[in-house]
C-alpha cells in the first residue's frame, strides 16, 4: 500500500479529552486533495509494534497545504489513542495512508441532515467544508456532554450559522430524533458519526419512519477488540500464527511478514476479506461488512475486528 | 517517444495505419491460447519504457488524428456527451488529472502553468493555449470534461459512486465498440453489464464491482478488453450502425487479413480525489490482422484463441458473420509449435 510521509505540524488540546493534530507533508509539498468523509490510516510504532488506526480528515478538502485529524482519549485503548496523546509531538515523522471515503456524501440528496455525538463531529467537518462550497441545504445536530467536550464548536458556528444545532447533554438539551426525522422533505439523506448507541437509534428511528436505506449513512470505526489468543493457520504462506490477546489478526498477520490487503481497519470497507478454509471453532464476526447469511456461513472472516475461539482455523492466504 | 503525429482517417477512405513501432508496442490481449471472461485487472503502474502503459495517459503516433476524428464525431452527434449537474466536482478532478499527468509525461507537447487558481494550458499539437480559473467553469468555452475530454486519446465516462454501486452519470464517448453512452448514461453498473453473456454467471461482476468500491486514489486500476472491427474505425457506434454494420458482409477469403482490425481496449480506472468519483478511461487500439501476423508468435496465438472461441461470445461481440474467415486466414501461420505464456510479440 502506498504511504505519504508527513510531519507533526502543530499539535493541540481541543477538550480535556481530544487534541487536535495537524501533519504537513515531509517535503515541503502539497498533500492530495480529497473528499469530504474521507479518512487515513496512520502508522504508529508503538514499542516496535505498527500499530495502523483510521481518522477522519477535518477542514476544507481543498486546502492541501496540510490535513487535520482529531483524537478521542479512549479509556479501552489498545495504545492508538494513547499514543496519539502521549508521545505524538510537533515535529514527528510520521506515515498515513492516501485518502479514502467511506462516508462520501450522497451528490444527489435534496438536503442532508448531519447528526454527530462527541468525537463523531470529525467526519462532518470536511463534509460541510463541501456543501458550503456547493451550496447545499443541510443542518448539522452535535450532541456532547457538556460545555467543555463541545469540540470545534466556535468554529462549526462561523461555519454553519444557524444550520448548527447543539444539544449539551448536561444542560438537559436532548436531540428528538423522532421529531427530527419525522419532519425531513422527501430526498433528504442522514448522516450519522459517534457512539454506537447513538448510531443504532438514528438507524432504527429512520427506518422505522420509512426512510429508503439508501438515504441512511453511518461510519462507526471499531477499534479491534481485545480478546482471548487464538491460533490460525495460512494455507498458501504454510504456517502457523498465534494472534494474542491484544493484537488483531490482521496485526499478527502483518508482524509474521505475510502482506495481507486492508484499508480502513476498522470492519468497514471490506478489503481486507478472507477465506476460511476450515474452522473447528466459532468465528466472532465483529465487522459492519459481512451480511448475516454469509457471518453464519463461517467462509468468510474479517480480520481487522474479527477474532475466533477454536484450535483450527485455516485461512486461503 | 512519439515526435511526429500522422495525418490519417479513420472514416470513408480509411488512410489510418500502424507504423513498425506502433506494431511492435501494440497491447495484444492474450497470454493463452484459450480465452475466458475473467477479473483481469491489474495496478496500472508504470510500464516499460516505449509500451503503451509506460504513463497515465498514452499518447502516440495517431493522437491527432484520432482527436480530429473525435470532434467531428461530436459535432454530428453532440450526444456523446453527458454530464449529470452533479458530475461537476468530477469534471474538475479529470481536467486536473489529465493535465498534470500530458505535462508532466510529454513536456515537449503539453504545458500547465499553475498560478494559484489561475492556470495556463498550452496544447502544441492541436494548436491550444488557454487561461482559466480552476473551479470556475464560466472561465472555459466549453465544460472542462469536455475541453479535455476533447484532447486526450479514448472514451471516458465518470461513475459517482453512492448506494453501493457505480453509476454512469458522464462520459464523452466517440470510439466506442458498438454501445451508446446515451442510452447508458445514468444506469448502474448491473444495469450497463446485464447484456454480457457468461460473465454474470461467473460472479465477474460482482467480484469486479466490489473491488472497484474500494479503489483508491493514487493507486489506479487497468485491464485489456477487446474485440474486431471491420476497418480502422474509431466510432463504431449503435447510433450510426448504418454506416459501419454492413462492412461485415464485405470481408471475403482475399481481403479479409487487411479488413479484419483487432480492436483492444485499454480500459483504465482512477479514483477522482475531490469528488470521489470515479474515471473510466477505454482507449481504443486498431491492428490490421496482416500486421498482427508480422509476428509469427502473435499470429499463432491469435489463431488458437479465435479457433477455441464460446460461440456465445462471437455472437456478442458482433463476429459472427466473419469470424470463420478470421480463423482460416490465421491458420495458414499455425505450425503447433507450443507457446509460452505472455502477450510478447516475439
Amino acid at each position: 500500500m502506498s504511504m505519504i510521509d508527513v510531519k507533526v505540524a502543530a499539535v493541540e488540546q481541543v477538550t480535556p479529552l481530544v487534541k487536535h493534530f495537524t501533519f504537513v507533508k515531509a517535503d515541503g509539498s502539497t498533500l492530495p486533495p480529497f473528499s469530504g468523509g474521507s479518512h487515513v490510516v496512520i502508522s504508529m510504532d508503538i514499542g516496535g509494534r505498527v500499530h495502523r488506526n483510521p481518522y477522519s480528515l477535518m477542514g476544507s478538502p481543498l486546502a492541501t497545504d496540510a490535513y487535520h485529524i482529531s483524537v478521542r482519549k479512549q479509556e479501552h485503548s489498545r495504545g492508538g489513542s494513547v499514543f496519539m496523546h502521549e508521545h505524538v509531538s510537533v515535529g514527528m515523522p510520521m506515515k498515513i495512508t492516501y485518502p479514502v471515503n467511506l462516508f462520501a456524501l450522497a451528490k444527489k440528496a435534496h438536503k442532508h441532515i448531519l447528526i454527530a455525538g462527541g468525537i463523531g463531529i470529525t467526519p462532518f467537518m470536511s463534509q460541510i467544508a463541501d456543501l458550503e462550497r456547493l451550496g447545499a441545504d443541510y443542518e448539522l445536530h452535535y450532541a456532547f456532554r457538556s460545555a467543555e467536550h463541545g469540540a470545534f464548536v466556535a468554529q462549526l458556528e462561523k461555519i454553519c450559522g444557524r444550520r448548527l444545532h447543539c444539544y449539551i447533554d448536561d444542560q438537559g438539551k436532548r436531540l428528538d430524533l423522532e421529531t427530527l426525522l419525522a419532519s425531513q422533505p422527501l430526498g433528504t439523506h442522514v448522516y450519522v458519526c459517534g457512539p454506537g448507541s447513538m448510531v443504532t437509534a438514528v438507524l432504527e428511528t429512520a427506518r422505522n419512519l420509512g426512510w429508503p436505506e439508501r438515504h441512511i449513512h453511518n461510519e462507526q470505526f471499531l477499534s479491534p477488540p481485545v480478546g482471548e489468543p487464538f491460533n490460525i493457520q495460512l494455507a498458501k504462506s504454510n504456517i502457523e500464527i498465534e494472534v494474542p490477546a491484544d493484537m488483531s489478526m490482521l496485526e499478527a498477520i502483518e508482524a509474521a511478514g505475510v502482506e495481507a490487503d486492508y484499508l480502513c481497519r476498522g470492519g468497514v470497507c471490506g478489503r481486507c476479506e478472507l477465506d476460511v478454509l476450515e474452522s473447528d471453532g466459532a468465528i466472532l464476526h465483529n465487522d459492519h461488512f459481512l451480511t448475516d447469511t454469509e457471518k453464519v456461513s463461517c467462509k468468510k472472516i474479517m480480520p481487522c475486528v474479527s477474532r475466533a475461539k477454536g484450535k483450527r482455523l485455516l485461512i486461503d492466504l | 517517444m512519439v515526435c511526429t503525429f500522422k495525418q490519417e482517417t479513420f472514416r470513408e477512405d480509411y488512410t489510418y495505419s500502424n507504423s513498425n513501432e506502433a506494431i511492435k508496442r501494440f497491447p495484444f490481449p492474450f497470454p493463452e491460447d484459450k480465452y475466458m471472461y475473467s477479473v483481469n485487472i491489474e495496478p496500472h503502474v508504470k510500464g516499460k519504457e516505449g509500451s503503451v502503459c509506460e504513463f497515465a495517459f498514452d499518447v502516440d503516433e495517431h493522437y491527432v488524428s484520432e482527436c480530429l476524428d473525435k470532434k467531428i464525431t461530436l459535432q454530428q452527434d453532440p450526444g456523446r456527451y453527458q454530464a449529470l449537474p452533479h458530475m461537476m466536482d468530477a469534471q474538475w478532478d479529470f481536467l486536473e488529472m489529465t493535465m498534470d499527468a500530458l505535462s508532466q509525461d510529454y513536456p515537449q507537447h503539453f504545458s500547465l502553468k499553475k498560478n494559484g487558481a489561475v492556470w495556463t494550458w498550452e496544447n502544441k499539437p492541436l494548436g491550444i493555449k488557454d487561461t482559466f480559473t480552476f473551479g470556475d467553469s464560466s472561465t472555459l468555452e466549453m465544460e472542462p470534461f469536455y475541453y479535455m475530454g476533447s484532447q486526450v486519446q479514448g472514451d471516458f465516462v465518470l461513475l459517482d459512486q453512492r448506494d453501493e454501486t457505480l453509476y454512469a452519470d458522464a462520459g464523452v464517448v466517440t470510439s466506442q465498440a458498438d454501445w451508446s453512452l446515451a442510452f447508458n448514461a445514468g444506469m448502474s453498473w448491473r444495469e450497463w453489464h446485464g447484456p454480457v453473456p457468461l460473465a454474470t454467471e461467473l460472479g465477474v461482476m460482482d467480484r469486479a464491482l466490489k473491488y472497484l468500491l474500494n479503489l483508491q486514489y493514487s493507486s489506479p486500476v487497468r485491464r485489456l478488453n477487446w474485440t474486431m472491427t471491420i476497418n480502422p474505425r474509431l466510432d463504431t457506434s449503435p447510433e450510426n450502425y448504418p454506416y459501419w454494420g454492413g462492412d461485415r458482409n464485405t470481408v471475403n477469403a482475399e481481403n479479409v487479413g487487411d479488413l479484419v482490425h483487432l480492436r483492444v481496449e485499454l480500459q483504465t480506472l482512477f479514483r477522482l480525489p475531490r469528488s470521489n468519483a470515479i474515471m473510466f478511461s477505454i482507449r481504443c487500439y486498431l491492428i490490421s490482422l496482416k500486421d498482427i501476423a508480422t509476428y509469427p508468435r502473435w499470429a499463432k496465438r491469435l489463431h488458437r484463441v479465435q479457433k477455441t472461441m464460446h460461440p456465445d461470445l462471437i455472437e456478442y461481440k458482433g463476429m459472427t458473420k466473419f469470424h470463420p474467415l478470421v480463423v482460416d486466414w490465421l491458420a495458414k501461420f499455425d505450425d503447433g509449435a507450443s507457446l509460452d505464456v505472455g502477450t510478447q510479440p516475439e
